[in-house]
């Protein structure tokens, strides 16, 4: 329905730009329901994507859509062991794959794997959109099957439907409404629920998308200029690289209208210095979850403005925030029984709205009876209505009955000149059953542990000052840039004195 | 059939259909197609005059001859939305007509796009 409208509307205008090819939105339109029928006609209960973001993943998006089968992307980088084991769960399936399929789909029984042109030439002797008529969607059919990062535990598969996906885009955004001059240059992974979102919501505001399948902060600078760059999404660790080469070369870019952020914690003095390099430019920060069907709430330019203009630390201090709830989301702050706590308490964040899907292949919907959905985040709202994220529930150091933010003990670790990077996680303790661990990562001379664990000291309570400091070479992250905190705590037992 | 589904039959004779949200409606006379993005219940949802239907039940063959040209007070326009004044109901228009859109003797009218900044 959405690229329907797109190609009624936007016809002939360029959607997608790779390698000097491009694609308009009727041409699209045309490759879908080729796709469509190619999926159809092999008997695919799902289309299973193994490939990084090019425009052909457009082409699978819709043509899964219109066919009526899931779309269900896989993270090309896992071991091929891993891709078989993720597809296997999804089967008979057309799997559309790159690199001549090394991980052997195709050798499975019941997946069919097939490269892009195959995909594109339609049994049907290539259908004409016109004729193939109206967009046969049905709104509680499972649009997209999406695996969940996983930091802890195996990979769930999130269950999001056309009415989710369709109602996140109606409430942010408006048919063919970006100018003919705008361009996305996409770099999040294929995926990842941002990766989805973002294709769904360029192709209907009509915004031209540029892939960068690879990520280099340089790359991704020259990309911007060379591509006329207007709009562009990151993770914080992208920024945080971004904003760092930019300083390096002491440069900035003035065409960059709109730069969001989100899927995990940017570190405030990584968006002030965005803010300082990137003077004409809007940021945005975005926070939402696989299962909310991308953004619940966010940051807007202007707050970030006058954030970082202000001399009161109260107001800068609303550059760590994840924003309002976007006008389509409500927002709830809970506590473990479930009961709404006071603004300004800590608690679970609770999300509702339609885009809200919350449900697993695995397990089911987990929306309450009024349709509330637990994200395992906690947070507090402000006074003004800002939410602010202290971490995920699975996260929180609990030292003795008293909840410790991770976050909290990052942000002073950071605020070090010689630290680079910084992760505090939950160390077993007799005595308390949780202490605060903290890896750093620092530059030489690197500072000594009494130094970082008296910094701590001067700014928290003497409850957030690390029992146990642990200096290492670099941080594991996720795609997304979500700090894999389970592998920490792993690396703690292994080294337990 | 059972006896509760004629009385549902007999009920529902009026023409009027299911306002929720994600149905799909299309007019016999013109090519305009909407979808409810919000509302409850059951109304009666004309454009210029001809009760819309649901597409996808198959009682009817297509929809209208385009119209050469639509008057712009009524037309309906790819994309935008049109409500009623109590902000109860919503549809978005996915392909384009003559119009006018009126739910139970009431006219919808265009609403105002409220973009939110670009967050992806």
């Amino acid at each position: 329905m959405l690229l329907e409208m797109a190609a009624a509307a936007g016809g002939d205008r360029t959607a997608a730009t790779s390698g000097g090819g491009t694609v308009t939105y009727r041409g699209f339109m045309a490759e879908a329901a080729a796709a469509a029928g190619r999926i159809s006609a092999s008997g695919a209960e799902y289309l299973v994507v193994c490939d990084e973001s090019s425009p052909a993943l457009v082409t699978a998006l819709f043509g899964a859509a219109w066919a009526g089968v899931p779309y269900v992307p896989l993270n090309y980088r896992l071991t091929p062991s891993e891709l078989v084991d993720l597809a296997a769960r999804t089967r008979p399936a057309l799997a559309l794959v790159g690199d001549g399929d090394q991980a052997g789909l195709g050798s499975l029984d019941g997946i069919e794997a097939v490269e892009l042109s195959e995909l594109r030439a339609d049994p049907g002797g290539g259908a004409d959109p016109a004729e193939a008529g109206s967009w046969p969607m049905d709104p509680d059919a499972v649009a997209v099957l999406l695996y969940t990062s996983g930091t802890t535990g195996p990979p769930k598969s999130a269950v999001l439907r056309h009415r989710h996906l369709t109602s996140y885009i109606l409430g942010a955004t408006e048919l063919m409404s970006a100018g003919p001059d705008e361009a996305n240059l996409i770099a999040v992974p294929p995926y990842h629920i941002a990766g989805v979102a973002i294709t769904l919501s360029q192709i209907y505001v009509g915004r031209r998308i540029v892939f960068m399948p690879r990520f280099d902060p340089d790359g991704w600078i020259d990309l911007v200029r060379s591509e006329e760059i207007t709009h562009a999404m990151v993770v914080p660790t992208m920024l945080a690289r971004i904003v760092d080469a930019l300083d390096r070369r002491d440069e900035t870019i003035d065409t960059l209208r709109s730069l969001a952020y989100g899927g995990g914690r940017a570190h405030p003095s990584v968006v002030e210095k965005a803010l300082s390099l990137l003077p004409t430019t809007g940021f945005v920060n975005a926070y939402g979850l696989t299962e909310t069907s991308a953004t619940v709430s966010l940051l807007g330019p202007d707050d970030h403005r006058a954030a970082a203009a202000s001399a009161d630390p109260a107001a800068r201090a609303r550059l760590a925030s994840a924003g309002r709830p976007i006008p389509a989301v409500e927002v709830s702050i809970r506590d473990g029984a479930g009961n709404e706590v006071a603004p300004g308490a800590d608690g679970e964040v609770w999300v509702r709205g339609a885009q809200v899907a919350g449900e697993y292949l695995e397990g089911g919907a987990r929306l309450d009876p009024d349709g509330w959905f637990a994200t395992r985040d906690t947070g507090y709202i402000d006074a003004d209505g800002y939410l602010y994220l202290l971490g995920r529930d699975d996260d929180i150091i609990i030292r003795g009955g008293e909840n410790l933010s991770p976050g909290e003990i990052e942000d002073v670790l950071l605020g070090h000149d010689r630290v680079l990077d910084a992760a505090a996680v939950g160390a077993p303790s007799r005595e308390w059953g949780e202490e605060v661990a903290a890896f750093v990562v620092a530059s030489e001379p690197a500072p000594s542990e009494a130094e970082l664990c008296e910094l701590v000291r001067s700014r928290l309570r003497s409850s957030r000052v690390p029992a146990r400091v642990v200096f290492t070479d670099e941080l594991p992250y996720n795609e997304t840039g979500k700090i894999l905190r389970r592998v920490l705590r792993d690396r703690l037992a292994d080294t337990d004195p | 059939m059972t006896r509760e589904g004629a009385v549902e039959l007999e009920e529902h004779n009026d023409e009027s259909v299911e306002m929720r949200p994600g149905a799909r409606y299309r007019c016999p006379a013109c090519p305009t197609e909407v979808v409810v993005v919000k509302g409850d219940g059951r109304g009666r949802l004309t454009c210029g005059g001809a009760p819309m239907f649901d597409p996808a039940a198959g009682d009817e063959a297509s929809s209208g001859p385009s119209p050469n040209d639509p008057d712009p007070e009524t037309a309906v326009l790819l994309g935008k939305r049109y409500g009623d004044p109590d902000d109860a109901v919503e549809v978005l228009c996915t392909k384009a007509g003559s119009g006018p859109l009126v739910l139970d003797g009431e006219a919808l009218s265009v609403k105002a796009p409220k973009p939110l900044p670009a967050s992806d």
